[in-house]
């Protein structure tokens, strides 16, 4: 365990100058066993997993950036555990799992804070159809309570409960949901692989596959040829654009969501709060930053910055559910593009080629299924099968029929 | 409320028929596969709050500078023949 109690003592009286980097920068072998693409959250668990718990040697994770600079550092930070269908509801609950010991496994300081989750609801049939959904994540191992109005007012006085239009009737609460400190998640984790002997390769970027019949045998990047055995993407909102090297055409489009941070304001939201009548989520950080976000902007983009509507449309829905924020002032946004699938389901597949493997389509989930997206990714690839939590997680079933559409949207990505 | 509101590739424009041989493969295809191009894309946005025209935009996902916009219904006519 390199960061301890006692090594933080002795670099506190020693100038803090014996660090070691938190992760190195290799050499590029000539060949890996396994090569990551994609140094994201999803990426760097992957080849954590599959070290740790897959016992796969000689992995290479490549990213074309720097480590903590794609989505994994463009979120909400939330983490949670309360879908409605069953596929989707063992596979975060597994992931929720994976939050609370993740800090011993990785060894590495990620801020896990169990402040809980609280979904509003504002009529009776949106209340009938959140408990429905309390029942299904229970069913599935997870908790799940029902508050009242009373409850709310104990804990979050400065609501706006008397909306004429939208009341607040209620909330379902997940008290083991809550937030995460992001960048130090692909940090974390970046650490653990590299302990663990993983190369973590930065400023990589994938250019195209080599294939010998039929086979995936290796990648072109910016830093040379190199030789796999087997190709991972985990590459988000840039899958379409990989995987079309491979001439493949997904069922995915990628658009831009946005993340807000108001400057920092004393403490005052204790937990995560979701508006139920407009799309809206906020929690604020131990820095005192109130950290929110609403809907994707709604069209195609791979501009990693959003538009003013959208800000606007968001801030409207936080001061509809919250009018005490209206003077905190707006300190910093940011754009991630958003790998949207035709259902809202995400896809952890092998594809039509050997060797060449595909973690994709995670919506907005994607940074709360980090964990359990490395281990079931990580599954896949060593055995060369699905977990059984990512099974229902395939290409085919767009082809036969088994959609899951948590929200019952149909093929309309900007709408899940 | 936004004034015009997007519905996606304008390759939906181009819907196959129902008694082809493959229709099947190509419902499916044409329902869930997207390009989804970095750079100059074809979509359909419609004038929702305005005269409710379909309308094809040509724009850079890249960074949203538009450089084309047709009426869809011109665009099928020519597609028709």
């Amino acid at each position: 365990m390199y960061y301890n109690f006692l090594k933080i003592l002795k670099e506190g009286l020693t100038n803090n100058n014996g660090w070691k980097k938190t992760w190195q920068n290799p050499q590029i072998k000539k060949k890996y066993d396994v090569i990551i693409i994609g140094g994201g959250g999803h990426g760097l668990a992957t080849a954590f997993y599959l070290a740790k718990e897959f016992n796969v040697k000689n992995i290479a994770v490549l990213e074309k950036n720097w480590i903590g600079g794609g989505n994994v550092g463009r979120n909400t930070t939330i983490i949670r555990s309360n879908y409605m269908l069953n596929e989707n509801e063992a596979f975060y609950e597994f992931s929720l799992k994976l939050w609370e010991s993740l800090e011993k496994q990785i060894n590495y300081n990620a801020m896990v804070s169990q402040r809980g989750v609280l979904n509003l609801f504002h009529s009776d049939a949106q209340r009938d159809s959140f408990i429905r959904r309390g029942n299904s994540m229970i069913i599935n191992g997870a908790d799940a309570e029902l508050y009242n109005v009373q409850k709310i007012k104990s804990i979050y006085p400065f609501l706006e409960y008397e909306n004429a239009r939208f009341p607040i009737k209620g909330g379902l609460f997940q008290k083991r949901g809550g937030t995460v400190r992001h960048d130090a998640v692909a940090w974390g984790y970046a650490h653990a692989a590299d302990t663990l002997g993983v190369d973590i390769i930065q400023n990589c970027e994938v250019d195209n596959f080599k294939f010998k019949s039929g086979v995936c045998i290796g990648v072109e990047t910016n830093q040379g040829y190199i030789k796999a055995n087997k190709i991972g993407c985990a590459v988000a909102g840039s899958t379409s654009l990989l995987l079309s090297k491979a001439n493949m055409s997904l069922p995915i489009e990628s658009h831009v969501l946005q993340a807000f941070v108001s400057e920092s304001i004393k403490p005052i939201i204790p937990g995560v709060i979701t508006f139920g009548a407009g799309h809206f989520y906020i929690s604020q950080s131990d820095k005192g930053g109130l950290v929110f976000g609403g809907d994707i902007d709604g069209y195609n983009s791979y501009a990693q910055r959003g538009n003013l509507d959208t800000l606007e449309d968001v801030c409207e829905s936080g001061l509809a559910l919250m009018p005490t924020i209206s003077k905190a002032r707006l300190l910093r946004m940011w754009g991630g593009i958003m790998d949207m699938s035709m259902d809202g389901s995400p896809i952890i597949d092998k594809t039509h080629i050997k060797g060449l493997y595909m973690n994709a389509g995670w919506c907005y989930g994607g940074f709360k299924a980090t964990p359990a997206s490395g281990w079931c990714f990580a599954h896949l690839i060593a055995k060369d099968y699905s977990h059984r939590l990512s099974e229902n997680f395939r290409l085919n079933r767009f082809k036969n029929g088994y959609m899951i559409d948590e929200k019952g949207q149909g093929a309309q990505p900007n709408l899940h | 409320m936004s004034e015009f509101i997007y519905y996606g590739d304008a390759s939906l424009l181009k819907r196959p028929k129902w008694d082809n041989k493959n229709a099947e493969d190509e419902f499916y295809k044409y329902l869930y596969l997207r390009k989804n191009i970095s750079g100059f894309h074809k979509e359909l946005w419609f004038h929702q709050q305005g005269d409710r025209s379909w309308l094809i935009v040509t724009r850079n996902t890249k960074n949203h500078e538009i450089i084309r916009v047709e009426l869809a219904t011109e665009v099928v006519k020519g597609l028709d023949k």
